[in-house]
């Protein structure tokens, strides 16, 4: 069965990719939509850490790292090599000389400088400061007790050298939305929030608050004959049954599909060759809490998970825009065991694993859930007969999706249910299992296991690649034991492009963010391009 | 008229207080906070030290009382405060997006009035007539759909099979990109103008002057412009007072469906992640938008009917 599913994932991701057709054409307007709300919260981006902001940060910037999504690893972006020390801690890059930013001043070793000061600065208050907490110095920095983060070290004007905490890959948290670069030269720095200033393939036009950012071509980019694209209008569309009709009516040329739309697309001839999927790297689940007695049980952990039929539900709800998990790395995780068979549906061990915990007789449990329809109050309802069957009683505990996130945090749950980042980096993915995380941070089910933290420690010490995600893989495989969660699925992200569009990719990490430089329209766009 | 004008302004005061108070405290109770709204989506791990900077910054952590201390002081000096989200002025965020709200309201009214009137009208003047008869199953239809599908209904014929329209956007602010939407949030208010002018003008055409102005000879067309339109005025100006009144905040609905940049969608997405300064500043700007038309509503009858001033 997984490794059908591997293979499906793969075969979506080839079908994705014969969209990168050669011939690229220059010219034209895309109008790209952002499903996640109906505004920008800012054009700051670096002091945002929502998707919706990553439209645009595609567009108008760059981080010293971005991410790959055919490799499905991040590369390198502002530098065009880097050296590494012995003990694998210090990063000397060679900045891209060609870089400009879109005020007409070159990319320097300052520019990282200040761009990371000023997202560590602990009076911003910024999301990204846990990404540069990675340097040498930064936590010192963020705490307010240093004026410099000491990693950080300019060796000229093109060269920069980074010290990192430990041998990690700088790769994930420098790839982020949160991390991106800035011009040093820039004396308002609140005038980043309306008018934002990049090193990205597009520049700032026009933002209709509320309604959608214009971005138009940047001459000077570092790529050559890059970007194809003259204009984008990044449009906010945060209603499925608009964005529907307005996909269908050829005003936009991308759109992001639910299950129901997913299932309808399908259906039509016109619509189903012109779906990209990928795995995405988020698991729903279940969390158990612990301190709630039945939980303390493995045994009662792992019955549950034997006795909900996860296919039917991704089936009849989900309508099979999602792939069952068999543990809590995904598909894409270079550290996925795809010999690792999922929890089969199994009633009768589920009854004979509840009898032998002393709960034959089953118990009661409440979980605490979001109206979101993929991982929320509908699927709770989903499980409800499963488990009744088993003798377990289960209560939803419907909670708006803000106050899911009080009540995971604080501890105060019984089971929750909610989809997690699982990836794309599987070392950090798997922190949220290690003992010495707060629960707070991401370790929400309190999970501790000597025998897990002892492969996880020993994997953030291997800076073998290969070494390091056979380390993870056998670390997954025993959370998968474990059962902290009821394991539900990967999410399948989907989404529908109009047959004039080439250039998108299969990303993993947020299907609907695409790399614009790639992206062209071909002769047969209508009128509007 | 000047008392009367002045004490209906002044009435306006201690209803946007209380209003103030109440926003304050319930959206101080309820479970969820800016920080926990950040990874809400699980897209990203929780960062209890990103969560505790960002408490300490907007001062979340600071008592109950000594923050509505704040948040008074602020209001009294006409400062709504500083959006969590955006980390700009209130103000700004809602000044930004108050054109486009007022421009739906006022269009969708105007199309209300424009037809929900003269049919009303034209119905209690036939009545039991065919016009009669269609007029009022429109108004009870109009009354009983929802927005949404109607939204969407009018997106699937006017956009996808006519082509006549853009389905959905600001465009450049363009007329073309506000007939859907405005039609759409008319249609209720309309179809609530159509009832209530036919039944006030239908009141009036059996009230004994009526009679009277007939029996002197005077002309089917005097009478209706000098008596019978006069008279059902007082009916129709409330109902468009209240419509009005409340149509910025109906649009909730239409600007989210229509990506419309209103302030409607502003505070649907700010109740969602708890921005709560934009929450409240929003929810003031349309409780005072529906208390000033409804004082203007009340300085019309004034106008209109001298005795209401009387009382």
């Amino acid at each position: 069965m997984l490794k059908k599913l591997t293979l499906a994932a793969m075969l979506s991701l080839s079908v994705a990719t014969g969209a990168l057709a050669a011939g690229e054409r220059s010219g034209g307007t895309l109008v790209f939509t952002a499903p996640y709300g109906s505004s920008f919260a800012t054009l700051d981006v670096q002091a945002s850490p929502n998707t919706q902001e990553e439209f645009i940060t595609q567009a108008i910037h760059r981080g010293l790292y971005s991410w790959n999504s055919i490799e499905n690893k991040p590369v390198l972006e502002l530098a065009d090599s880097e050296d590494l020390s012995e003990d694998g801690t210090v990063h000397t890059y060679h900045l891209r000389k060609n870089a400009v930013f879109h005020n007409g001043k070159p990319l320097t070793a300052d520019d990282f400088i200040y761009s990371y000061k000023r997202i560590a600065n602990p009076k911003n208050a910024f999301p990204g400061a846990s990404f540069i907490a990675v340097i040498k110095g930064a936590d010192e920095f963020i705490a307010g007790k240093a004026d410099e983060i000491s990693g950080l070290k300019k060796i000229d004007d093109n060269t920069l050298e980074i010290t990192y905490t430990g041998p990690i890959n700088p790769g994930f948290p420098l790839m982020q939305n949160t991390t991106v670069i800035y011009p040093s030269n820039v004396e308002d720095e609140t005038s980043f929030a309306k008018n934002p200033i990049g090193l990205g393939a597009f520049v700032f036009k026009e933002h209709v608050p509320g309604s959608q950012v214009v971005v138009e071509k940047f001459d000077k980019y570092y790529e050559e004959g890059k970007p194809y694209l003259d204009r984008i209008n990044i449009v906010l569309m945060a209603e499925d049954a608009a964005r529907d009709v307005a996909f269908r009516n050829k005003e936009i040329d991308v759109s992001i599909l639910g299950p129901t739309q997913y299932q309808a697309y399908q259906g039509e001839d016109v619509l189903k060759d012109h779906l990209l999927e990928v795995a995405e790297v988020y698991t729903r689940n279940i969390g158990f809490n612990p301190a709630f007695e039945p939980f303390k049980d493995k045994r009662v952990r792992q019955a549950i998970n034997y006795a909900i039929n996860a296919p039917l539900i991704i089936e009849r709800l989900v309508k099979n825009k999602a792939y069952p998990a068999s543990g809590w790395l995904p598909l894409s995780s270079p550290a996925f065991d795809k010999d690792k068979a999922a929890y089969a549906f199994d009633p009768e061990k589920a009854k004979a694993l509840l009898t032998e915990a002393g709960y034959a007789d089953g118990f009661e449990f409440e979980v605490t859930a979001s109206p979101n329809e993929s991982w929320g109050v509908p699927i709770v309802e989903a499980i409800l007969p499963m488990l009744k069957k088993v003798g377990i009683t289960v209560k939803p505990k419907p909670v708006e999706s803000s106050a899911l996130g009080d009540a995971v945090t604080s501890n105060t749950f019984q089971a929750f249910i909610w989809s997690n980042l699982s990836g794309p980096d599987p070392l950090n993915a798997l922190r949220c299992f290690h003992s010495k995380t707060q629960q707070s941070a991401c370790n929400y089910t309190s999970y501790a296991s000597p025998e897990f933290d002892k492969l996880y420690e020993a994997a953030q010490q291997e800076r073998d690649p290969a070494k390091q995600n056979d380390l993870l893989r056998q670390a997954n495989n025993i959370v998968q034991d474990d059962a902290p969660v009821w394991f539900f699925n990967y999410n399948k992200a989907v989404m529908a492009y109009q047959p004039w569009i080439h250039g998108l990719v299969p990303n993993a990490t947020e299907l609907a963010v695409q790399p614009y430089d790639e992206i062209w329209i071909d002769e047969t766009a209508p009128a509007r391009q | 008229m000047f008392r009367f004008t002045l004490r209906r302004i002044l009435q306006i005061i201690p209803t946007v207080v209380v209003v103030a108070l109440l926003i304050f405290v319930i959206f101080s109770v309820v479970p969820g906070t800016f920080a926990a709204s950040l990874f809400a989506d699980g897209k990203r791990a929780a960062d209890p030290q990103m969560i505790a900077r960002l408490n300490e910054e907007f001062g979340l952590n600071k008592p109950l009382m000594e923050r509505f201390v704040a948040y008074v002081t602020d209001l009294a000096q006409f400062d709504l405060g500083t959006s969590f989200r955006t980390r700009q002025p209130v103000f700004d965020l809602i000044n930004d997006r108050m054109w486009a709200s007022l421009k739906l309201a006022i269009v969708a009214m105007v199309f209300a009035l424009a037809v929900g009137v003269p049919l009303g009208f034209l119905a209690a003047m036939r009545p039991g007539s065919v016009l009669d008869t269609v007029t009022m199953i429109g108004a009870v239809s109009g009354l009983s759909m929802p927005q949404f599908w109607l939204g969407l209904l009018a997106m699937y014929l006017f956009a996808l099979q006519l082509n006549w329209l853009p389905s959905f956007g600001y465009g450049n602010g363009s007329f073309q990109n506000l007939i859907l939407p405005a039609v759409t949030l008319g249609v209720t208010p309309l179809a609530l103008l159509a009832r209530t002018t036919r039944a006030g003008v239908l009141d009036v055409l059996n009230a004994d002057f009526i009679r009277t102005a007939h029996s002197k000879g005077m002309s089917e067309i005097k009478v209706v412009r000098w008596h019978v339109a006069r008279n059902a005025l007082v009916l129709i100006v409330t109902t468009v007072g209240l419509q009005f009144g409340s149509l910025i905040g109906q649009a909730v609905v239409i600007e989210k469906l229509f990506a419309w940049p209103g302030i409607g969608s502003l505070l649907v997405d700010s109740v969602a992640i708890r921005d709560i300064p934009v929450v409240q500043g929003t929810i003031l700007v349309i409780v005072l938008w529906f208390l000033v038309i409804n004082t203007a509503v009340d300085l019309i009858y004034a106008a209109i009917d001298p005795r209401i001033k009387q009382e």
